[in-house]
Formats: C-alpha cells, structure tokens, sequence
C-alpha cells in the first residue's frame, strides 16, 4: 500500500484550452475540403470500381494491353532520359557565365508557360501534311517525313517529348539546387589529387546526389503516369486507340458511360502505385522530421 | 587546331536554346499568319499579321465568341483557388504546428499521400461526387477539385518553412498578453509573407492551367475556361490553326508574366521540400 498519490495525468481543467479550441477551428477547413474532396471521391471510386464485371470487360479489351505496353514504354523511357539529361543539364548551368544565367531563363519558359498552348503547337508542327517538320524535311531532303501522329510508334515517341520537354526544367532546377548544396572545397581538393572531370563527378557529385536523383526518379515516375495532356492533346490516344496510356484510358472509358471500366483500369494500375507512394512518403516524412 | 576549353559549353547552350526555342517560336509564327494559312513552309513568316489577335480580342469568329466571358471564367477561378488554398493551408499550418494539436504528424502524412496521387487517377471519382454534390458545369467544382489538389501541398510546403520561425516569438507574445488569434495574425502570418506568395502563385497557376479536370467539370461554352475553349478547337477538322495558337498566345502570357514575377519565391519554395530529402 503506497502511501504516494501520483496525480493523475488528466489534472488540467477539463475545459478546452485556448490553444486547443483554435487549433481545433483552424484545422476544420482542410478537414472538410480532405474529407469531401478527397476521402468521399476515393471511397465511392473504390465502390464503382468493385464491379467484377467491369474487370472482365477491360481484360477483354484489346486495347488495355496495348495501353500497358505503351504506359510502361512512355514512363521508362520519358523518366530515364529526362533525369539523365537533367542531371547533366543541372552540372551546366552550375557555371556561372552570365549567357549560361540568361539561357536559364529562357529554359525556363517550357516549364514556366501553361503546357496546352505548346502541345498545341507540338500537334500543329509534327502535322503529316501541313506541319513545319514535314514541309522543311521535304525542302531540304526532297522526301516525304513521317506521319508523325498518325503511325503507334512515333505518336508515342512524339508524346514523350513533349512530356521530356514540359517538365525538364522543373527537374533540371531540383537537381541544380541539390548540386549547389555540394560544398565548393571537395571539387577543389579533388582537383589538387588531379581528378578529371569524370572523378569528379564519379566520387564528389554523384554521391551526395544519390538520394536526391532516386527520389526525383520516383517522384517523376508517379507524376508522368498521371500526364493526361501530353497523349490526349498530342494524338488524342489514336490512331485507332493505339497510344493510349492509363491516364487517357480511363477517361477513354469515362466518355463512352463505362464508369466501373474507367474505375478498373485505375485499380487495376493500384498495386504498382502504392508502394512507389509509401515509399517516397516515408523517405519524405523521415526526412522532414530530421530537420 | 586547338579545340576551346569551353566548346562542349557551347554546344549544349545552342542545343538547349533550339530544344526549348523551337516550340515557342512556331507558336508565335503560326499566330501571325496571315488569314487561313497557318502554314508554316518556311523558318521566317512571310507576311506577318496581327489580324488574329484582333479576331481573338474582338471575339469576331465562332471560336472565339465566348473568350472575354472564358478568360473571366479563368481569373475568377485561379483567384478563388489561390484565396482559399492560402487560407485553408495557412490555418492548418497555425493548428499543426504552432498550437501543435494533437495528430498533426498523421495529417502532414496524409497530406502529402494526396500530394503523391497522381492527380490524373482522382480525376474520375472526383468528376462523378460533383454530380452528386449538384456542382457540374459550375466554376465551383473545378475551385473546390483544385483546392483540394492544392492544399495539401501547401500544408507541405507552410510545414517546413514555419519550423524556420522561432517558437520563442509565440511564447514572447503570449507573456505580453496576445490572443492565439493575435499571434496568428500579427506574428506568425506577416512572418510567413515570402512563402504564401509561393503558394498563392502555385495554386493559382494549378488552377490557370489545369485542363483534365475543367474538360471534365465544365460544359456549358460560355462557362469554359480558356485552357478547356483551347483544347475544343481539335473538336474541328479544319480547325483554324492561326486563331487558335494567338488565342493560345494571350492565355499563356499572364501566368507566365506571374511566373517569372515571382520566380525567387517559387523557386525557393519548391526546392526547400525536395532537396532536403
């Protein structure tokens, strides 16, 4: 029998506290956006999509698979060259030449303008017949080009660059600002030890840009698989639905009333999404709580 | 011969200049072609005209009609999200991390789960609750989707700027007999001024140039908001190329203007989350 009282925990008044009250009002707002706009639309996605049929019907679609040939060729190749080419991009404008200052503005603008207007021109220039690249091929080489957005192959290759081409700056800057973090003496010391310019990429720069070049690869790779404008804008998924990706497809689905398809070919793409998702919100999080 | 030190330099800088030129520079010569050409047979425009500027302006083709109501339709709901996402993520902000409620780590995380979905995915069941919610075809479903998008990553981004801001400013105030919502207003937002001109910017321009969800959400044409009226002209075979890059060319150029404005900001603003990592 202690003779010790050890208060309770719960000791303060049981009225809200000043603090507590607040916090509570000012937290409401993005509760209820959240929960309306975001909680509501996931669940009741979820219950459309949880139609057996509907699965059965987009497996015998032909063109769900040509779909997830094409989305996993266009996030393949349109993350990989657009984060090497940013990563030497980022090394370039690392040097501090006023005209090199003035080039990055310019580049600037791919990212910094709204992307319908430069689909739209992308569409108009890579036209068959009346577009600048076919005219200019055909003066200077005396051959018919391509058609460019009528053929599966190069309307898919064309929608990758102009997705490399909207969203190259972005990343280009992120790992710019990654490299200004590397301290100025390594290069130096390296340079003493005689380190050519591959050295020091190879034992400075490359190791303090790991962890930064796999998250932006990730980050990238969940946000190219979400470009709707770069296919619907540029070929419109055709010719014949042939470069059509998940982005496009479920609104392809959602047009012709087939809400539970849509849904499906949205879930169906879940088990690749999620675990990209958890990762990088734990590499995020864990980092944020470092600081 | 000797090679120049700096020759790869230049190479890449000429290549970068074509590659992000080239696109911007076709728009512009197909703007100013002359009536229904909008062939581009050559690199420099032959009779260069402004005439579809002013079609557009006057709103003197079919197209067109509709383009000072579009462009209103446009600023009115790229403002409304820029008000309510400052607002929404700056009271969040406050609660989660200056009065600390309790859970604000699980609501940070959540956040940022919404700000990794791709948007595209959301978009569908989103479409479908704006039927239901009766808010189909008014700017209010689109304000509201991108608020939604927006603010999450405003929550984000507000975290990590306001550990920066001492907490011994709050307990200051406080001992001078400040009120929660006085240190809300007059110690925590005028410190926190330089990143909600980040975040209004980026929500804004979210909004500006969001075109899946407004194609979705928006039907009636008057209603439209530019980005949408610009993706309708590929509804026509014979669509009138000239009109509708100069069109084009006017609706790119404020949220550009506002981009460039306000570019240390944003650049500092979207840097900070992702460098650390």
């Amino acid at each position: 029998m202690s003779a010790i009282v050890i208060p309770a925990p719960t000791a303060e008044p049981k009225r809200l506290s000043d603090e507590t009250f607040w916090g509570i009002v000012l937290i409401a707002p993005y509760f209820a956006v959240f929960a309306l706009f975001v909680v509501f639309p996931v669940l009741y996605g979820i219950w459309l999509g949880s139609n057996p049929s509907a699965y059965t019907k987009l497996f015998q679609d032909p063109i769900f698979f040509s779909t997830i040939v094409n989305t996993v060729v266009f996030l393949l190749v349109a993350v990989n060259v657009k984060m090497i080419v940013a990563l030497v991009l980022s090394g370039f404008f690392l040097h501090e030449a006023r005209w090199i200052r003035w080039l990055s503005v310019l580049f600037l603008l791919a990212w910094a303008a709204p992307s319908i207007p430069t689909i739209l021109s992308f569409r108009w220039m890579l036209n068959p017949e009346w577009g600048m690249v076919n005219a200019l091929i055909f003066k200077w080489f005396g051959v018919e080009g391509p058609g460019w957005l009528t053929e599966r192959h190069y309307g898919l290759g064309a929608a990758i660059v102009v997705h490399i081409w909207k969203s190259l700056p972005f990343w280009t800057l992120i790992l710019l600002a990654g490299r200004m973090t590397i301290p100025k003496e390594l290069y130096e010391s390296a340079g003493v030890d005689g380190a050519t310019p591959w050295q020091a990429f190879r034992y400075v720069t490359w190791p303090s840009m790991r962890g930064l070049y796999l998250t932006c690869v990730l980050l990238s790779t969940i946000w190219s698989l979400g470009d709707f404008n770069s296919v619907y804008l540029l070929t419109g998924g055709g010719p014949i639905d042939s470069t059509q990706v998940l982005a496009t497809l479920g609104i392809r689905y959602l047009r012709q009333d087939q809400v539970d398809v849509a849904l499906a070919a949205i879930i169906v793409a879940m088990p690749a999404v999620i675990p990209i998702v958890w990762f990088m919100m734990k590499r995020l999080s864990g980092e944020h709580v470092q600081e | 011969m000797r090679v120049p030190r700096n020759l790869p330099l230049y190479v890449i800088g000429v290549l970068v200049f074509l590659w992000t030129a080239i696109p911007i520079y076709h728009l512009f010569i197909i703007a100013l072609a002359p009536g229904q050409e909008a062939v581009a047979s050559g690199l420099v425009p032959k009779n260069p005209t402004v005439q579809n500027f002013s079609i557009v302006l006057g709103a003197k083709h079919n197209l067109v009609q509709y383009f000072w109501q579009q462009l209103g339709a446009s600023v009115f709901i790229a403002v409304m999200v820029a008000l309510i996402t400052l607002a929404i993520g700056a009271c969040a902000n406050f609660a989660i991390t200056r009065l600390r409620i309790r859970g604000g780590r699980t609501i940070t995380n959540i956040a940022l789960l919404t700000y990794l979905i791709p948007a595209a995915f959301l978009a569908i069941p989103m479409y479908k609750i704006m039927g239901i919610y009766r808010l189909v075809d008014s700017p209010w479903s689109l304000i509201f989707a991108m608020v939604a998008l927006a603010s999450p990553y405003a929550i984000w981004v507000m975290n990590q700027a306001s550990q920066k801001i001492p907490r011994e400013l709050d307990e200051a105030a406080k001992v001078d007999g400040a009120t929660t919502m006085q240190i809300f207003r007059l110690v925590y937002l005028p410190l926190m001024a330089p990143t909600m001109v980040a975040i209004g910017t980026y929500a804004l321009l979210l909004a500006w140039n969001e075109y899946l969800y407004a194609f979705l959400m928006l039907a009636t044409e008057s209603r439209l908001t530019l980005a949408v009226a610009l993706g309708n002209f590929l509804a026509f075979d014979d669509a009138p190329w000239a009109l509708l890059m100069a069109t084009g060319i006017i609706y790119a150029l404020p949220p550009t203007a506002i981009y460039y404005a306000f570019r240390r900001y944003m650049v500092s603003g979207l840097t900070a989350g992702a460098v650390k990592s």
